[in-house]
């Protein structure tokens, strides 16, 4: 995991004395809101439905345990005790006092934190794949190059004021996209060219929100070299030319669609042109010099224990599920991916106490080399533990509350903190969760439906990202009352797809027998190997418009 | 005469004066007695009027174009880019092109909403003269300017990105 070096501490350091400097100025008086506004966004804090909320960058999910420490007692000591895992790998506290912000601040940057740009219009957070590095399938690990873009993006001093909100997601493995990066402003796919250099293929003008849109591609091979003056190039055209008269069409997705992708391309390439050969062209040694931080944990040489799994899987039965579920193949024989699930049943997804925090920290370092990895689905994931070890993990996680052995089934909903917390929502998006997770309480019908995504959010901003589940949920809001519209057959994978909407929206009420009736369709329709999304793009959603609205 | 803001912090007065773009079918109005910065278009419209002058510069507006310019920058001593709103950040980009793209090196100033925490990023962005709103504490300038003293990337203040300074 990236470490600081003396320059990384220093800005650390400059900025924490310069927003402890602005906040000064805003309690003084001397910001007007709307001054101070993009000042606090650009510090990740908002000022929220019931208090201010602080969100904290998480660089591409890794977090070490004595930043998960530190986290927790931060919620301690300044907030209620818990956090929140959020859709963009980060962690969002929800009760911070506004003058107590710089202090916070201050804590988190002597364990290597901040919470840099993770709001405002500005470029945002990379994220990446939580399975990076550890994966058989990768062209590389992706991590390094999410914190050159991190180092390069932040306090960048053209673009900390662009037409919108950018977010910049990167992916190494061939097969999957656990990053969803057709629908980020710009998504980079790594590749090898003909020749075996390594570089990117560039999605650009993806996102969700309003008007949701899967990137295409503007380019099939960029060379590593040239990753930063590429994005500088996309960064300078959206910021000349995105639209800035329409809040709700200032996305480059807009700008992308309404020059079509090609002429788009042509204008970057035509900006990339008098940039390319720059001093910003990547060197050598300084890919190497990040990519050190980034090499194995001491791994030890242990079989594949084929027979103890098997032994142990036969007299534990819980363990023999967890293990099917939330327990993925590791590149390195003899250990294992393990994704502690943060949906329990009753408990918003992504919520964490302080003293869960610290449970994750002594696991970390326990188990898996003293680092985890947030993921946008909210779990939180031990990358390397041992394969002997995995049944002492699973007994010491379940009455954590880690154990739930349901990853990426119908209960492991993606949701955001919506009504009870957020001031943008229409309504609220956590009882509507807890409400699903009810009424599909028996794991063996869950493994049965298999995988399927069920996105949440509370409104259309899509922190929740409805757009691109399986089965989506949006709330909307009809005369002042909460409703909930229902989009089937998305996708964040590598065939990203935006769901249809299914029809008129539902009463919160009504929400778990419509979720039910749509799994019923499934049911019937599908055929042995059919997945959720196979079935309804097979059949279409007709036979659900029916039985739903019988 | 407004207060002029210097990329070190000190602060100077100056007699260039903002003219505002006329309205439809109006003619533009110079000062006399004033040095004054025109719209860049209309400076280019009357060309063979202006070149030549050391009482007249242009002002950029967020949305204009630089290359407008092109081939022409170095004949001008002042050059202004305004900001309508402090949220809008296209004349970041504008400096930088000035600078960079087209070598232009004489005084380049930020005139409009110009608040206090946006000058760090104006100077690394070329501005080397900045106008703040006039209800901003000048004084705190000396100290906005300076809250970093290094950043990661290349930009105009700097073509050394941090990546090549620490292999150096």
């Amino acid at each position: 995991m990236y470490v600081y070096d003396e320059h990384d501490r220093q800005i650390a350091a400059e900025r924490v004395a310069q927003f402890r400097d602005q906040t000064e100025r805003a309690l003084a008086g001397e910001l007007a809101e709307e001054e101070f506004l993009p000042l606090r966004l650009q510090n990740g804090l908002y000022v929220q439905r019931l208090a201010p909320m602080l969100r904290i960058a998480v660089p591409y999910g890794m977090l070490r345990a004595d930043q998960l420490r530190r986290l927790a007692r931060i919620t301690r000591d300044y907030d209620k005790g818990y956090a929140h895992f959020t859709t963009r790998q980060n962690v969002q506290l929800n009760w911070p006092a506004l003058e107590d912000v710089p202090d916070i601040l201050a804590e988190l940057a002597e364990v290597e934190m901040h919470a840099n740009q993770t709001s405002g219009n500005c470029i945002r957070n990379t994220t990446t794949d939580q399975f990076s590095g550890v994966q058989s399938d990768e062209i590389a690990d992706p991590r390094p190059y999410c914190e050159i873009i991190r180092q390069w993006s932040t306090f960048h001093p053209e673009f900390a004021f662009l037409p919108r909100k950018f977010k910049v997601a990167v992916n190494a493995s061939e097969k999957t996209d656990r990053a969803a990066i057709q629908v980020h402003d710009i998504g980079l796919q790594m590749v090898r060219n003909d020749a075996g250099d390594l570089g990117f293929r560039v999605h650009v003008g993806g996102g969700l929100g309003r008007t949701p849109m899967v990137g295409p591609v503007i380019r099939d091979f960029l060379p590593e070299a040239d990753l930063l003056t590429y994005l500088e190039a996309v960064l300078r055209v959206y910021n000349r030319y995105g639209r800035r008269d329409n809040k709700f069409k200032a996305r480059i997705k807009i700008l992308v669609k309404a020059l079509t992708p090609e002429a788009f391309a042509e204008k970057v390439e035509a900006e990339w042109s008098h940039i390319k050969d720059s001093p910003s062209r990547l060197t050598r040694d300084a890919i190497d010099r990040i990519q050190a931080y980034f090499t194995e944990p001491d791994y030890q040489n242990v079989d594949h224990d084929t027979e103890l799994l098997a032994k142990q899987r036969f007299e534990h039965r819980g363990f023999d599920q967890w293990l099917s579920h939330n327990v993925d193949t590791h590149k390195k024989p003899g250990y294992a991916i393990v994704t502690l699930t943060m949906k329990e049943t009753g408990t918003p997804p992504g919520d964490v106490t302080d003293r869960q925090l610290e449970q994750i920290a002594d696991l970390a370092d326990e188990f898996s080399f003293g680092e985890v990895r947030v993921t946008h689905q909210q779990n939180v994931v031990l990358a390397d533990v041992r394969q002997d070890r995995l049944l002492e993990l699973w007994q010491a996680i379940v009455p954590m509350g880690f154990g739930t052995a349901n990853l990426n089934t119908l209960t492991d909903v993606i949701c955001c903190p919506g009504g009870d917390f957020c001031a943008l929502a229409n309504a609220k998006s956590i009882p509507v969760a807890e409400a699903i997770q009810r009424r599909f309480d028996d794991l063996d019908y869950l493994y049965d439906l298999g995988n399927i995504d069920l996105n949440i959010s509370g409104c259309m901003n899509a922190c929740g990202h409805h757009h691109v589940g399986n089965i989506g949920v949006l709330g909307v809001d009809k005369k002042g009352e909460e409703f909930y519209q229902i989009s089937l057959g998305g996708s964040s994978h590598h065939d990203a797809t935006i769901g249809k909407i299914l029809g008129p929206s539902f009463a919160r009420e009504d929400m778990p027998d419509v979720v039910a009736k749509i799994i019923d369709v499934y049911v019937d329709k599908r055929t042995e190997e059919e997945s959720f999304l196979d079935t309804y793009r097979r059949v279409g959603i007709d036979p659900f418009k029916e039985r739903v609205y019988a | 005469m407004p207060d002029v803001i210097s990329q070190d912090g000190s602060i100077r007065q100056d007699d260039w004066i903002v003219v505002p773009r006329p309205a439809e079918g109006e003619s533009l109005d110079t000062p006399e007695q004033s040095k004054a910065l025109i719209p860049a278009d209309l400076w280019l419209a009357g060309y063979e009027h202006f070149t030549g002058r050391d009482d007249i510069g242009v002002w950029f507006d967020s949305h204009d174009e630089p290359e407008m310019l092109a081939g022409k920058f170095q004949e001008l001593s002042v050059i202004a880019v305004n900001f309508p709103k402090f949220s809008d950040g296209r004349g970041y980009s504008i400096a930088r092109l000035l600078r960079e793209r087209f070598g232009y090196e004489n005084e380049l100033r930020a005139i409009g909403d110009v608040l206090l925490d946006q000058l760090q990023f104006m100077k690394r962005c070329g501005f080397d003269a900045y106008v703040l709103r006039p209800d901003k504490d000048i004084n705190k300038a000396a100290r906005c300017l300076n809250f970093f003293s290094q950043g990661y990337q290349a930009a105009t203040d700097t073509d050394l990105p941090l990546f090549r300074r620490r292999a150096s």
